[in-house]
């Protein structure tokens, strides 16, 4: 069974896969980390989106062997260093985003994929980005507040958005 | 001005902090030490006996510790029935037994008839694959009318018929009902579909089964939005396990919608399996799974009559009904066509004369039961779309229809043709409230803009009610409930003044952690950061039935205002004894006790480490520590109410719906935290406008799933739904809990349906096309064949 | 799902000498093949991921004016891409941002999904399908449902893209998948124009050729007003009947003529 490295979060880690398991399953089973959510089998509901070098990735669609050698992100890694809520976190808080929160690491992820490609979104254009991110809970109403306020508040104080 | 804490103020969800930094704890976020992991042999067919099952080669496999199969269950209970219904003839309803895993017959697409226990999930799965099972397909059993004719072919040959019960309400009503529409000057008739959904709680369902071979304690960690109740369906009906030796833990649970009320087969499967290994067993659910075995929900057939004079005053309804139980009599199946629907058929209007007939049918297909809402959207699905028609016909104005048919604000108490009794309203007002934040004024502007696109716009109306805050333990008793409906809570007071609330609701996206602390902070005028709320554990919280049927905060905080106001009386004891006075001279106000008419006063904290400091207590009159427990049971049924407003665009070429505008007018009576009750409300709207353009559950004629997973069953996502306009400024407080609360949960489900389908009637017709209805979901394909079939 | 030996070759040469094992598949953005994989429709002995390959992602405009697509290009790469906008437009639009940034061209046309966007993408502009041997003209690559030209063990390289005068896309989803329910790529050439139809036919991507002749005629949405599909050959399901497939193919070849850039 292979070996694997990755730098997940800003840390090096590493662990032993099989050639099948799925990134999120070596998050959640081999690392720990179950942040990362899987909430269907067919890749569609963005439960289990993190970001593999920069872009946002389904990672119950991508095996963990292909990624050796990649810079991981997962719901863990978005706070800030003193452990304080980031922008898009403390919005999602603010904006009464989240109700069960099981979808919740996967539109954060996302959210922060958008505002990285477009840091000031339309309502549009944030409901079309989280196409293939599913939410039970909220009916998106408040998801979509939450990133237009997070936008505005990172677009307010540009360090934030670092 | 907003109040920043307590009652009234949208205090931030403290629980959101984990669930935003990935520290949320679900069921499948739990690994038990030695746990091994279930994987289940499910039925491909949908109907089928089962002859054989070879295990030999499944047990034979890499990592493979046991293999269960029904003939494991042969000698314990069945999953019961919450609610006995009783036929129109006085028989008691048919009722066949439901096993953990099928013994003899399987009887739907996703019916597990084995379980296989591996060191690892995938090697469970393996041998899975390795089972031998000789299973001889038998013909399905998928349409209702066929189930009932048909008595060869049955889905469970020992009750001698596919018909679980003929119900109905109230039969006394039936003759006046049936010479009202005699006489009546118009009649409206509608048959419709309430579509078969599945209620997809983002987080699949997940069991930890762990037994303890040298205590004989079982510990099962599940998704269940009442653990309590899971433990006593186990425990006395399923495994004859004894409570004691019983917990079952719900920790963070990520979504319910009634799906998670249920007890499962899966439960007792690996509660038995760590038993027979001696090792704790782990099963987690993928969305496939799902799909063919959380319970599904509505599946209705309806064909509803209204009768009216000319002006458009309603006389009498009248309802036929089939009702799929699909296979087993999930846990609360009977109750919902029947008390949580025809109970509600007389809707927030003062018709003098009311029936309904329920008929409940077994097919080869998933268990139906309550999926949000539960029974009520059905109702007021049938209901309002009725009236709707009922309007065109008689060329009258839509709002106007129903205003002129309301309950009047001093008619309450009422009671409705159809038993219930509604405390307080004013249907009135949410619908002017709605008429003003969705601009309907507006509308003809609107739609002549829409119309310049080559759109055709409409505007759809629903005004609905409900009966909600399930309980209360005596009429539900009443009405054939096999259990109490009343809820509990402890409130124990720390040393220190901080304490800890064990509530018998569940959350699982509602917000009890930070909405239950507000009402406490407000009781005991302390700080709502001082306050834990403690739920999910049966080993920790005293009992309760958990959360559905919006019973959270009318039954669930009701107790906890109990259980705070049994803490202040004790406490004003121990304060006048701190302070040497007559405890009915004590005043408790803002958190302090003061002796009436002098200065002397002590804080809430002196008086509880004061408790439990008990130095010079008279110990005759008062007992050390602080902490009281109370159980509630209310006097009735909360009766929220509202009216929704829809508007869509049609694009007549190809059929597509657009819902453009939302607007929601609700009267919960006092709300607690205004941003947790909109959020409630947007995302009953949003599963509402789901279920009226979206979603569907399909069979074919074989009854295999056509829809088994998000490749074909469509789930709302962001890009479906608009932005909402809600409101619940009106309120009419309830009349008989302390918190005059009526509940929010399942409100946007039920209204928001109808509202939608009415606005899309309401396009076409504006565009010259005569359709008259169109059933959910009302998809493209289907907007357009009805096109098609007008021209 | 079950196991597999998994390789990641780092140039064309290995990746088709490791496709030469019985069972072997070729990898690409996996965003199909995984989840066929974990319900366990699939048995590869071993995957070849293609993503390992220097070069196999380039884009870029050659001599001849051909916009050409490296295999391992990702839709959110052809997203960015400005030369060929209807092209770009499409890919921006298949699944979501997320498999957008996996997903592949190479494996969307190897896969040959009926319901896919770039079947039509490609056959709508008379692509070049190029492989580790030969160069396979769109019209001759797509061959029915999920299947091409291709060999065994053949994998595709680069896609060469004519570019149009004007393009569109027009895609009518199917509410669940998202994939396309019917979605039309029109592309009008000096020398002639190109309807390609997908989500809609049992046959899978098809050019729909009388639409191109009256297209020809005249570049105008009405041209094709009283012209027909025969619903026959349409898909019919529980999303959409094939009368309405067929009805939905006029539509949106007509949008995409009037919104032709």
């Amino acid at each position: 069974m292979p070996d694997i490295n990755l730098t997940l979060n800003g840390q090096a880690v590493s662990g032993t896969v099989e050639n099948r398991t799925l990134l999120v399953d070596f998050l959640r089973e081999g690392l720990g980390k179950t942040g990362t959510h899987v909430g269907c089998d067919t890749g569609q509901c963005g439960a289990c989106v993190v970001h593999v070098d920069g872009v946002s990735v389904k990672s119950c669609n991508v095996f963990a062997v292909e990624l050796d050698g990649s810079k991981v992100t997962t719901i863990e890694g978005m706070a800030n260093a003193d452990g304080s809520l980031g922008v898009i976190q403390q919005a999602f808080q603010d904006h009464h985003g989240l109700q069960c929160g099981f979808c919740t690491p996967g539109m954060v992820m996302t959210a922060a994929a958008l505002l990285k490609e477009n840091s000031d979104p339309s309502e549009a254009e944030i409901r079309e980005y989280l196409d293939g991110n599913i939410c039970r809970c909220t009916g998106y109403h408040n998801i979509v507040k939450s990133i237009q306020a997070a936008a505005a508040e990172m677009n307010a104080s540009p360090v934030a958005a670092e | 001005m907003p109040k920043d804490s307590g009652i009234g103020a949208s205090s931030k969800r403290r629980e959101d902090v984990r669930f935003l930094t990935g520290k949320g704890k679900y069921t499948a976020d739990i690994s038990v030490k030695d746990q091994t992991f279930a994987a289940f042999a499910r039925s491909s067919v949908a109907h089928g006996r089962i002859n054989s099952i070879d295990i030999a080669a499944a047990e034979a496999m890499p990592g493979v510790l046991a293999v269960l199969t029904g003939e494991d269950f042969a000698e314990v209970g069945g999953n019961p029935a919450g609610w006995l219904i009783t036929s129109r003839d006085g028989e008691p309803m048919k009722e066949p037994k439901r096993s953990p895993l099928a013994i003899g017959k399987v009887r739907h697409v996703g019916d597990a008839y084995a379980a296989v226990i591996a060191e690892t999930a995938a090697q469970a799965r393996d041998a899975v694959e390795a089972l031998d099972a000789d299973i001889e397909e038998l013909d399905a059993i998928v349409d209702m009318s066929e189930a009932i004719e048909n008595s060869d072919n049955l889905v469970h040959d020992e009750i001698g018929t596919n018909l679980c019960y003929d119900w109905g309400w109230i039969e006394d009503n039936k003759a006046a009902v049936d010479a009202a529409f005699e006489s009546a000057p118009h009649v409206t008739s509608l048959e419709l579909v309430n579509n078969r959904l599945s209620p997809n709680a983002m987080e699949p369902r997940v069991s930890i089964g762990d037994y303890d071979a040298s205590t004989g304690d079982y510990t099962l960690h599940t998704t269940s939005q009442n653990p309590h109740v899971t433990r006593l369906l186990i425990g006395a009906f399923v495994m004859g396990i004894p409570e004691n030796k019983l917990t079952v833990i719900a920790p963070d649970v990520g979504g319910g919608f009634g799906s998670k009320i249920y007890h499962y087969g899966e439960e007792a499967v690996v509660l038995a399996a760590s038993k027979k290994i001696n090792r704790p067993v782990k099963w987690v659910c993928d969305r496939s799974e799902a799909f063919v075995t959380d319970a599904h929900g509505r599946d209705h057939v309806t064909k509803i009559e209204l009768a009216t004079d000319k002006e458009g005053n309603f006389l009498a309804v009248r309802t036929e009904t089939q009702a799929n139980m699909g296979a087993y009599l999930s846990n609360f199946a009977t109750v919902t066509p029947t008390f949580l629907h025809g109970t509600l058929m007389a809707g927030p209007y003062k018709t003098p004369h009311v029936y309904v007939n329920v008929k409940a049918v077994f097919t080869n297909t998933v268990p139906v039961d309550a999926y949000r809402g539960a029974g009520r959207p059905e109702a007021t699905y049938s209901l309002e779309r009725v009236i709707d028609k009922c309007a065109r016909e008689l060329g009258i104005d839509q709002l106007e229809i129903r205003r002129k048919n309301f309950i009047q604000p001093d008619q309450f108490p009422y009671t409705t043709p159809v038993a219930l009794v509604y405390d307080t309203g004013d249907y009135d007002a949410t619908l002017d409230k709605v008429a003003e934040i969705g601009d309907l004024a507006g509308f003809a502007a609107r739609r002549e803009a829409s119309e310049a696109k080559g759109k055709l716009r409409g505007l759809g109306i629903s005004t609905w009610i409900e009966a909600c805050g399930i309980a209360p333990s005596a009429l539900v008793g009443q009405l054939g409930a096999r259990v109490g409906l009343f809820d509990a809570a402890t409130v124990r007071v720390n040393a220190t003044g901080s304490l800890a609330v064990m509530t018998g609701a569940h959350s699982h996206g509602q917000g009890h952690e930070t909405v239950f602390a507000q009402v406490v902070a407000e009781k005991l005028g302390i700080a709502e950061e001082q306050i834990e709320i403690v739920h999910g554990d049966t080993s920790k919280i005293p009992f309760g039935m958990g959360s559905y049927g919006s019973r959270s905060l009318a039954v669930c905080g009701s107790a906890i205002v109990r259980a705070t106001e049994k803490i202040i009386a004790k406490a004003t004891k121990i304060a006048a004894h701190m302070m040497e006075a007559d405890a009915a001279d004590v005043v408790f106000e803002n958190g302090n006790f003061t002796v009436a008419g002098t200065d002397k006063s002590k804080s809430f904290g002196d008086v509880a480490l004061c408790a439990y400091v008990p130095h010079n207590f008279p110990h005759e009159e008062l007992e050390p520590g602080l902490e009281e427990s109370a159980f509630y049971d209310p006097a009735n049924f909360t009766y929220p109410a509202g009216a929704y407003a829809c508007e869509v665009e049609v694009d007549p070429d190809t059929g597509e719906v657009d819902v453009v505008g939302f607007a929601a007018a609700d009267d919960f009576g006092n709300v607690i935290n205004p941003m947790v009750v909109n959020g409630q409300v947007h995302g009953g709207v949003g599963q509402g406008i789901g279920q009226a353009l979206m979603e569907c559950v399909v069979h074919d004629g074989n009854g295999q799933p056509l829809t088994g997973s998000y490749m074909d069953y469509a789930m709302p996502r962001a890009n479906d739904v608009p932005s909402y306009v809600v409101d619940h400024s009106c309120q009419t407080p309830c009349t008989h809990n302390p918190l005059g609360v009526k509940g929010c949960g399942e409100a946007g489900a039920i209204g928001s349906p109808p509202a939608v389908v009415n606005a899309v009637i309401d396009a076409l017709q504006s565009g010259g096309i005569n359709v008259t209805h169109v059933d959910m979901p009302v998809s493209p394909s289907r907007v357009w064949n009805a096109i098609q079939a007008a021209k | 799902m079950y196991n597999f030996d998994f390789v990641k070759p780092s140039t064309v040469d290995e990746a088709v000498a490791a496709l030469a094992d019985e069972d072997a598949q070729a990898l690409g953005g996996g965003q199909t093949l995984i989840p066929t994989l974990k319900q366990r429709l699939a048995m590869p002995s071993k995957l070849v991921s293609l993503k390992g390959i220097e070069g196999l992602d380039k884009i870029f405009v050659d001599r001849g004016g051909n916009l050409v697509i490296g295999a391992a290009a990702t839709h959110a790469q052809v997203a960015a891409t400005t030369d060929y906008p209807a092209l770009a437009s499409l890919a921006a639009r298949i699944g979501d941002p997320a498999v957008r940034n996996r997903g592949t061209i190479g494996g969307s046309l190897a896969n040959n999904d009926p319901s896919a966007c770039y079947p039509a993408g490609a056959l709508g502009s008379g692509a070049t399908i190029v492989t580790n041997g030969r160069s396979i003209e769109a019209d001759d690559f797509f061959e029915g449902l999920f299947e091409t030209a291709l060999e065994e063990g053949e994998i595709i390289t680069e896609v060469r893209f004519p570019i149009p005068e004007k393009a569109c896309y027009m895609k009518f989803i199917q509410p669940a998948s998202r994939f396309p329910l019917t979605a039309v790529f029109v592309a009008k050439f000096a020398d002639g124009v190109r309807v390609a139809v997908t989500g809609a036919s049992n046959d899978g991507v098809f050019r729909w050729s009388d639409a191109e002749a009256a297209l020809n005629t005249t570049f105008d949405a009405g041209s094709i007003s009283e012209l027909s599909v025969d619903a026959d050959d349409m898909i019919s399901d529980i999303h959409g009947s094939s009368e309405y497939r067929a009805h939905l193919v006029k539509v949106m070849t007509a949008r995409a003529v009037k919104a032709a850039l």
